[in-house]
């Protein structure tokens, strides 16, 4: 039996592995990319770039560049994880894989790896709409802050999607994400700055990790003072998902088959 | 064999809501042997290889893989198994589907000659989804094999084949076997299980009906329905004839009563009754399909006081002769 002496693969291959693939799956399948890029890019274009005001002035511009780079990142981990992962489930591939000699974790991981990978991509129509076409500007120290920062804002979106998606179908799973994005999106500022809001709806978003993330983002980037329970919130929210994602995990493992 | 059985299924349970798709079920199968699981649509084989395979937890009783619980990837090392066809992920290549299977294993087939061994090598650039149907089905079974692993199973391996498709996947498979790999599969069709495997097991309604030598199990579903109205009584009578395999179905009109006999030979089972002066008349013959045969043996099981057990197929006639005469 020689069997005894072997394992699996050891997971950072696997990991690569899955994660190239995923790449490639959703390369040959471009609209769903295209679609994600361009949408916040168009919104700094027709909302941003003609309020000449906003667009000249480098705090505002940054601001709006920002957030709309939250949007982007929060668009991609939640379309491509929460409608992406209960798409998989639902063809007879995901069963096979898991009969493979690997546990969970190298698909998984390789899901974030892509995530996050799409995640700067999605940045970078924005970041370049908003580079050549207003007054944003980042110090070179800034810069390199915002390069982390996407990756604080596709982890707690990621599980959020993670959650969706190994709990419901697939159609659902679209439904609901966009239930969720376009609400938290808007009332997290990332369409409109909070300082427009009126004060109920400035209380609401307070709680809400888009808008944590949206200041905590804006403070880093221009120096505009984040409210006190930012960090908490975003922090607080991100453990929820990780919890909501692993129960729906459990969940899946259990029910899939019926 | 002194070694550790490859796959171990002990009393083996599953339901899925209210149904059962496997009831005590029992099976050991070692290394180099070639088992066909064979029964009808709905039988419980699916969900046999599911726990094997680790993809489900049975609910009760014990399954082990390489003496290992399925569920631990590292139990799953030397392990193959396919796609259903119309899960490939569409647009991958075939080169890529392959390599991302064959970096599961330690010692994998290169993507040349997992794809030569099915004919598939001129496809290697072609995404999944521009395949035909019978090109995935040999895909699905490359991706079994292509890891080099000592436990293939295969659910329905040619299922929509066309005749020379189902002969050429039958001869690769039988060359892994002949290397020394451990496969078994399923198939409703008779004539795959008989063209490939050396033991089979018949499962149906959740449970192991035989386990035996290809041999035993094609007489035991190689049966005829006799259908014949005799003066009440006369049953247990006919049952005993040469020929006869079993009773099935009666049913009692006046003083006549319709009996349905199971025989393994009917002819030999017609001759008996004419010799014998036997007061029968309406006589039927109708062959019994592989699914009727199953449905009537495993209705005249229900009858009696049936276990579920595997039952060799000497001690279940034997059994049922005793249902029969009791």
């Amino acid at each position: 039996m020689t069997t005894e002496t072997l394992g699996p693969r050891p997971a950072w291959r696997l990991t690569w592995l899955h994660a190239r693939l995923t790449f490639v799956e959703t390369v040959r399948i471009p609209i769903a990319v295209i679609g994600n890029l361009a949408f916040p890019a168009l919104a700094l274009l027709f909302f941003v770039v003609p309020q000449r005001a906003v667009a000249e002035s480098p705090l505002y511009a940054t601001a709006a560049v920002v957030q709309l780079g939250v949007f982007a990142v929060m668009s991609t981990c939640m379309f491509s994880f929460g409608a992406g992962v209960a798409e998989d489930r639902q063809l007879p591939f995901d069963p096979y894989v898991r009969t493979l000699p690997a546990g969970p974790l190298p698909r998984l991981a390789g899901r974030v790896l892509n995530g996050v990978a799409w995640s700067y991509v999605s940045v970078v129509p924005i970041v370049l709409v908003g580079w050549l076409l207003t007054a944003a500007a980042l110090t070179p120290a800034q810069a390199v802050w915002s390069v982390l920062l996407v990756l604080a804002a596709a982890v707690p979106f990621v599980l959020l999607g993670l959650a969706i998606g190994y709990r419901l179908s697939s159609k659902a799973a679209i439904a609901v994400v966009q239930a969720i994005v376009f609400p938290l999106a808007f009332a997290g500022g990332l369409f409109m700055p909070p300082e427009a809001f009126p004060r109920w709806l400035d209380l609401i978003s307070r709680a809400l990790p888009t808008r944590a993330l949206r200041d905590l983002t804006v403070q880093m980037v221009t120096g505009v003072e984040a409210y006190v329970l930012a960090l908490p919130v975003l922090l607080g929210w991100t453990a929820v998902f990780a919890v909501l994602a692993v129960l729906a995990y459990r969940a899946d493992e259990g029910r899939r088959f019926r | 064999m002194s070694a550790a059985p490859v796959v171990e299924v002990r009393g083996v349970r599953r339901t899925f809501g209210s149904v059962v798709a496997l009831d005590d079920v029992d099976l050991d199968v070692h290394a180099g042997e070639l088992v066909g699981l064979l029964g009808p649509n709905g039988a419980g084989k699916s969900t046999l290889l599911s726990l094997v395979s680790g993809l489900r937890r049975p609910d009760a009783g014990v399954v082990r893989l390489f003496g290992g619980d399925p569920r631990d990837a590292r139990s799953r090392v030397a392990l193959g198994t396919t796609p259903q066809e119309t899960g490939l992920p569409p647009t991958l290549r075939v080169g890529e589907v392959v390599d991302l299977v064959s970096g599961h294993y330690s010692d994998p087939m290169t993507r040349a000659e997992a794809l030569a061994r099915f004919g598939l090598e001129h496809l290697e650039r072609r995404q999944t989804g521009g395949l035909s149907g019978g090109q995935k089905r040999r895909l699905a079974v490359a991706l079994a094999l292509v890891g080099r692993p000592r436990l293939v199973l295969l659910d329905e391996p040619t299922t929509g084949l066309d005749v020379e498709a189902r002969h050429v996947l039958w001869q690769a498979l039988r060359d892994y076997h002949a290397d020394g790999a451990t496969v078994l599969l399923t198939s409703h069709y008779l004539e795959e299980v008989e063209a490939l495997a050396q033991r089979v097991v018949v499962i149906d309604r959740g449970r192991v009906l035989a386990d035996g030598s290809l041999r035993s199990v094609l007489d035991l579903v190689g049966l005829r329905r006799v259908l014949l109205t005799l003066p009440a009584g006369g049953a247990a009578d006919v049952a005993s004839l040469p020929g006869a395999h079993s009773l099935g179905a009666r049913t009692t009109a006046g003083d006549d009563e319709r009996v349905t006999v199971l025989a393994s030979d009917a002819d030999a089972f017609v001759r008996a009754l004419v010799e014998r002066r036997t007061p029968f008349r309406d006589l039927e013959v109708r062959g019994a399909s592989l699914e009727e045969a199953f449905l009537a043996l495993t209705a005249a099981q229900g009858d009696g006081r049936g276990s579920g057990a595997p039952a060799q197929d000497s001690a279940r006639d034997q059994e049922r002769n005793q249902e029969v005469s009791a």
